[in-house]
């Protein structure tokens, strides 16, 4: 079977309303066999009411998908059998342990008693969850849950796995560790759909990103691409006596070849960086000039950032016409 | 594609038996969930012993003359009532358990869809057998001396009320279904239930009714039940009432699993 000429998936036009609200609307989305594809959006976008449709659980208004040839409403039984979801609220039972949860889903997946127990322990090691195996989950962290979760999702190892924003609510190390685990799913083959709010986070895992608003699909491209459409990550420097401000400038406009942005009062000048390489000279040379910083840091483009350049209105879209204004203040 | 042939290859072949192993998957889950908060036991454990007790001494006398006689009426009211209030709470947690988000990973796994709706209902006839043995002990040791004596007729009446209220908890299971939250499950069954047991020949003969209550009391399913527990225990005899049960517990089952799997699915 020529199965990798599949798609993981193909959706067409994929619609989901409810009551008045087209919580889906128009989606199409290609994602090839192998990869890790994000879904990126704010909340209410609709990513999850996108995954639910794909992973059978919503039965969609209009349109059409079709998860590795099979098509999720006619095939759904079919679908279930190459899918492993993750959801947004932990989709493991609070009550029983962490063996127990492994071990009933292995079992519903057919797996014999034995064989069951040891796919979770395999899988409880692998996801350092061994020695909390015996406790109810209740007294799991956040962090350990949703590893808990995703380990549940690899029982049948599904070709093709739906993370539904894997690390929303977790601390930067857990979350770090959360990206390790799903790099870690792809190197065995498995087909990767994850949705975020976190532009960075689309960045560090995904191979190509859709960025979709109000139900429907705005712009769709490697993470490059889209980057590309918002501008670039920018440098900031504050000084600790405002009087250099006038010499940085000169200094960074003779380096980098800009103009940089300064806002007198705080002695903090905003420059636009095209070429991170040439950081490194620029702090050599104020240095050398004799002006000293106080902080330093580098702003990368936010979802915000994405959504103003992509939709022209901010990622919250109560707030958006707010963010146009304050736009064109700074403007 | 391996792993997915893998998992095929592991399911017993025959669709019936595996659904009958993921149901029985599925009970071992909700068996588990009792053994972490046994607290959920309450209501077949002292709700039976406080309940028989307490009818017992207050009627007693009023109804039969005296307690010990009036016990062979009663057990049996009793228990059919704790055991059918009993399957009231299948419903009550098994929408509890449907709003969690394991539910959307059962959704979303190759089983059969009636599975973990089948493995909710069969996990509760733990429940409703501890009832049953707590209600027949406690009636044994009050002096209902029957219950003893004839031990196998007794485990065949208490099977007999199990069967009945799993096959009735498929309907508060569609209750569970359709409400909106699980205190209004509670809400809806007991007003259908209440009118139910109470309007029956549990605790009093109906022929001390007035005649259209008599005429209710005589139709109703309930009463049917409760009579071949008496003379199953009693009279050591099957009657058309156990019969009778049997069939309408069998024509709910066959009218209420399909819209109540049907509820389940449009759920999702």
């Amino acid at each position: 079977m020529n199965s990798s000429a599949v798609p993981a998936i193909e959706a067409e036009g994929l619609v989901k309303v409810f009551g008045d609200n087209r919580a889906v609307d128009g989606v199409d989305l290609v994602v090839r066999q192998g990869s890790v594809y994000g879904v990126l959006g704010p909340n209410g976008a609709g990513k999850t009411t996108t995954i639910s449709m794909l992973a059978t659980l919503l039965k969609p208004d209009g349109g059409s998908a079709r998860v590795l040839g099979r098509d999720v409403v006619k095939e759904a039984a079919a679908v279930r059998a190459l899918i492993g979801v993750t959801g947004q609220y932990a989709s493991v039972d609070e009550t029983l342990s962490a063996t127990e949860n492994l071990v009933v889903f292995g079992r519903l997946l057919g797996l014999p008693g034995r064989q069951a127990r040891a796919k979770a322990a395999d899988l409880l090691e692998r996801f350092s969850l061994t020695e909390a195996a015996k406790r109810p989950l209740k007294k799991f962290s956040g962090g350990m849950r949703r590893r808990l979760d995703l380990a549940a999702s690899l029982i049948a190892q599904p070709p093709l796995i739906f993370l539904d924003e894997p690390t929303t609510g977790l601390d930067p190390r857990t979350r770090a560790q959360m990206w390790d685990t799903i790099r870690e799913l792809v190197t065995t083959g498995s087909t990767v759909l994850l949705t975020t709010q976190y532009l960075d986070e689309a960045d560090q895992l995904a191979d190509r990103i859709a960025v979709i608003d109000r139900g429907r699909v705005v712009a769709e491209g490697t993470s490059d691409d889209l980057k590309a459409s918002v501008g670039t990550a920018s440098l900031q420097l504050r000084l600790v006596d405002p009087h250099d401000l006038a010499v940085a400038e000169a200094r960074i406009r003779a380096r980098v070849g800009v103009q940089p942005v300064a806002s007198a009062e705080r002695a903090w000048l905003t420059v636009p960086l095209q070429d991170p390489e040439r950081v490194t000279d620029l702090l050599v040379d104020l240095r050398d000039s004799g002006i000293r910083l106080a902080e330093f840091g580098v702003q990368k483009p936010t979802l915000d950032e994405v959504f103003l350049a992509i939709t022209g209105h901010g990622a919250d879209h109560e707030n958006a016409a707010a963010e146009a204004e304050k736009d064109e203040v700074m403007a | 594609m391996t792993a997915v042939a893998t998992i095929a290859a592991a399911q017993p072949r025959n669709g019936v038996t595996r659904i009958v192993s993921q149901s029985l998957t599925m009970a071992y889950r909700g068996l588990l969930k009792v053994r972490r908060t046994p607290e959920q036991l309450f209501d077949v454990t002292l709700q039976p012993i406080i309940f028989t007790v307490m009818f017992a001494y207050i009627f007693g006398g009023a109804i039969s003359g005296d307690v010990t006689k009036y016990l062979a009426t009663l057990i049996p009211g009793i228990l059919v009532q704790t055991v059918i209030t009993g399957s009231v709470t299948t419903g009550v947690q098994l929408r509890e358990d449907m709003d969690k988000g394991v539910f959307d990973r059962f959704r979303s796994l190759p089983i059969a869809r009636i599975a973990p709706l089948a493995g909710a209902l069969l996990a509760d006839t733990v429940r409703y057998a501890i009832a049953t043995a707590i209600t027949f002990v406690v009636g044994g040791i009050m002096g209902y001396h029957q219950v003893f004596d004839h031990l196998g007729w007794t485990v065949a009446a208490g099977l007999l009320v199990i069967v009945v209220a799993w096959s009735l908890s498929w309907i508060f299971a569609l209750f569970g279904m359709l409400a909106r939250t699980a205190g209004s499950v509670q809400g809806i069954s007991f007003l259908v239930l209440f009118p139910l047991t109470f309007l029956s020949n549990a605790f009093v003969p109906t022929g001390t009714l007035p005649e259209p209550l008599k005429v209710f009391a005589e139709i109703n399913p309930v009463s049917h039940l409760i009579t071949a527990v008496r003379t199953m225990v009693n009279d050591q005899q099957v009657t058309g009432d156990v019969w009778l049960s049997l069939l309408g517990a069998a024509v709910v089952v066959a009218v209420f699993a399909p819209l109540t799997v049907r509820a389940y699915m449009r759920k999702a």
